[in-house]
C-alpha cells in the first residue's frame, strides 16, 4: 500500500493516522475532515468549555510531535463517496483522492429534533456548536434540556453553574435507567434537583414553540414549558449516508465490522463513533459512541488494514465517564436488563459508591459515582462473559 | 522543601496530593510503592485529572479519568492518550517526616 486516507478528521481519524506511523506505515496518509480544524477534544465542549473555563487553544488533540507524521490533512470538505472498484475517494468539492487503502472514521452527529428550526434550539457536538450554545447561556434565561442523557445532564450542570434557569425533560419514566439500570439512574439523574434543575420524566417533547425564535417546549398532554434557549439532548446517528452504493455493509446503526474493525470489503476498515461492531461484554454488536473506544479502536483498525495481527483479541471493556454538580460518574462494560446490581463500595445516599452488576455471578460492569480510585480498582476485574464462554 | 507528613500518612499503594505553592504552584502527588516515596506532578498532562486518585501498580499510575499511564520514577507517559511526561520531584525522607522538593521543569526533574 502507498496511500491510505483516513476519513474523519477527529478523535478516531487522528488515533489512526497514528497507529499507521506508529505500524511502520510510510506511504502518503491522507486525512480528511469536514470541519476546518485540525481534531479537537470534544468531552470538555458540554463541561469546562461551554462553562467559559477553557478556550479552543485548549481542545486541540494534535501535538508538536503530530508534525513528525507528515499527515496529508484535507479539512473543510466532507467526503461524498466511496469508489471501491476506482480505489478512491470522492470528496464533496468533487475532488477524487486515489488510495489503496480506506479508514473509515466519519463519527456521529447530533440527532436533531424533527420539525422547524428555530433560532435558540441547539445540539452540541462540534465546537461552533459549543460556542453557539455559550454566547445565549452567558445571557442568563431559561433553558430547557430535551433528554436527561449524559450531554443534556452536563449541559443543564454547567448551565446550571452559569446562574441559568433549568428544566431537564425526559420522555423515559427512569432516566439512565437504560444503561444504568432505575436504581442507579436515579441515583444520577437526583443531582439534578440536588442541585436546583427541574426535572420532568416520563414526559415526551412534542414539538417546540415560537416562530422565527424558541418560546418553549410542547409537552405530551398539551401542556407548555417557557424557554429562552433549548438543547436537544436526544442522541447521535452516525455519519455513514456517503457510503450509499460503495458495497461497505452498513445501515442506520453504522458501518458494520468485524471486533478488529475489518469492514466487508478488502482494505477498507472503520473506527469509532460510526461503526457497528460486536461487543463481547454485550453479546451482541453495537454502537460505542465513546471516547475511549473512539481512541482504541482505530488501533485494531489499522492492523487489520496492514495485515497485522489484531491486538484488539482481548478487548477491553466499554468505559465512558460524566462530570456533572461536580460529581464524577464512570461506567465500565456493558449491563443487560436482568443483570444483578450491589453497591460494592460506599453507599448510595453518601454520593460515593462503587456499584457492580453481575451476571451469572460474573461482574460484567461497575459504575462509580466519586470514587475514581476505586472504580479503577474494580474495572480491572471485569470479565467479558461472551470470551468467557468461548473459553 | 515541601513538608508532606509522616510516612503513616501515605499508606503503601496510596497518594497524597499536595499543594505545591511557589513555581508552577501545581499540585503535586506522592506515591507510596512498596515504602518508597515517588513525587510527580499530580495533573495529568493529558487533560485534567489528579493522578493521586489513579490506581498504582508496580511504578505506574493509572490516570482515574482516560487510563493514561505514566511511569512513577520518570514521568513518562507509557502510551496514549497522554504524549507529556509529567514533572518528577525529588523525596526526601528526614527526621521521620517526607519532604518533596518541587522540581523547576521536566528537564531539571530528568
Amino acid at each position: 500500500m502507498r496511500a491510505v486516507a483516513v476519513i474523519g478528521g477527529s478523535l478516531a481519524g487522528l488515533a489512526a493516522a497514528r497507529a499507521l506511523r506508529e505500524h511502520g506505515f510510510d506511504g502518503r496518509v491522507i486525512v480528511v475532515g469536514d470541519e476546518e480544524r485540525l481534531p479537537y477534544d470534544r468531552p470538555p465542549l458540554s463541561k469546562e468549555f461551554l462553562a467559559g473555563k477553557i478556550g479552543v487553544e485548549d481542545l486541540a488533540l494534535t501535538t508538536d510531535t503530530d508534525a513528525d507524521l507528515d499527515l496529508d490533512w484535507h479539512l473543510g470538505v466532507p467526503a461524498a463517496g466511496l469508489d471501491v472498484r476506482g480505489r478512491s475517494v470522492v470528496l464533496a468539492s468533487g475532488r477524487r483522492i486515489e488510495v489503496d487503502g480506506v479508514v473509515l472514521a466519519t463519527g456521529a452527529r447530533a440527532r436533531p429534533f424533527p420539525g422547524a428550526r428555530l433560532a435558540g434550539v441547539h445540539t452540541l457536538r462540534s465546537l461552533d456548536d459549543a460556542v453557539a450554545l455559550r454566547d445565549e447561556l452567558l445571557a442568563g434565561g431559561r433553558l430547557v434540556v430535551i433528554g436527561a442523557g449524559f450531554i443534556g445532564a452536563e449541559v443543564a450542570s454547567t448551565a446550571r453553574d452559569l446562574g441559568v434557569e433549568v428544566t431537564v425533560i425526559e420522555a423515559d419514566p427512569l432516566p439512565l435507567g437504560g444503561v444504568l439500570g432505575p436504581e442507579l439512574g436515579a441515583a444520577c439523574t437526583a443531582l439534578h434537583e440536588d442541585n436546583g434543575v427541574r426535572l420532568i420524566s416520563g414526559t415526551p417533547v412534542t414539538g417546540l414553540v415560537g416562530t422565527d425564535r424558541v418560546q418553549g417546549v410542547r409537552l405530551a398532554g398539551g401542556r407548555s414549558e417557557p424557554a429562552d434557549v433549548v438543547v436537544v439532548g436526544i442522541g447521535a446517528l452516525p455519519n455513514i449516508e456517503w457510503l450509499a452504493g460503495s458495497g461497505v455493509d452498513h445501515d442506520h446503526r453504522g458501518v458494520w465490522t468485524d471486533a478488529g474493525g475489518a469492514t466487508n470489503i478488502p482494505q477498507v476498515v472503520a473506527a469509532g463513533d460510526c461503526t457497528f461492531s460486536y461487543c463481547p461484554y454485550a453479546g451482541v454488536d453495537l454502537r460505542q459512541e465513546h471516547w475511549t473506544n473512539a481512541i482504541q479502536q482505530p488501533a485494531a483498525a489499522v492492523e487489520s488494514l496492514l495485515g497485522l495481527p489484531v491486538a484488539a483479541a482481548r478487548p477491553s471493556a466499554p468505559y465512558f465517564w460524566s462530570d456533572q454538580y461536580g460529581a464524577r460518574l464512570q461506567f465500565a462494560g456493558h449491563r443487560l436488563p436482568d443483570d444483578a446490581v450491589e453497591i460494592i463500595e460506599g453507599d448510595l445516599g453518601s454520593r460515593r459508591f462503587v456499584a457492580g452488576y453481575r451476571r451469572r455471578g460474573e461482574l460484567v460492569a461497575v459504575f462509580a459515582m466519586n470514587q475514581p480510585k476505586l472504580f479503577g480498582k474494580w474495572r480491572r476485574q471485569l470479565v467479558a462473559p461472551a470470551l468467557a464462554e468461548l473459553s | 522543601m515541601i513538608l508532606v507528613g509522616r510516612p503513616e500518612d501515605v499508606p503503601p499503594g496510596d497518594a497524597v496530593r499536595i499543594e505545591a505553592g511557589g513555581g508552577s504552584g501545581l499540585p503535586i502527588a506522592v506515591f507510596n510503592v512498596d515504602g518508597e516515596f515517588l513525587a510527580i506532578d499530580d495533573t495529568c498532562t493529558h487533560q485534567d485529572a489528579s493522578l493521586a486518585d489513579g490506581w498504582v501498580e508496580g511504578c505506574t499510575v493509572e490516570c482515574p479519568l482516560h487510563a493514561a499511564c505514566f511511569d512513577l520514577r520518570t514521568g513518562m507517559p507509557s502510551g496514549p492518550p497522554a504524549k507529556t511526561p509529567v514533572r518528577t520531584h525529588e523525596v526526601v525522607v528526614a527526621d521521620g517526616l517526607v519532604y518533596v522538593r518541587v522540581a523547576e521543569s521536566v528537564e531539571a526533574a530528568a
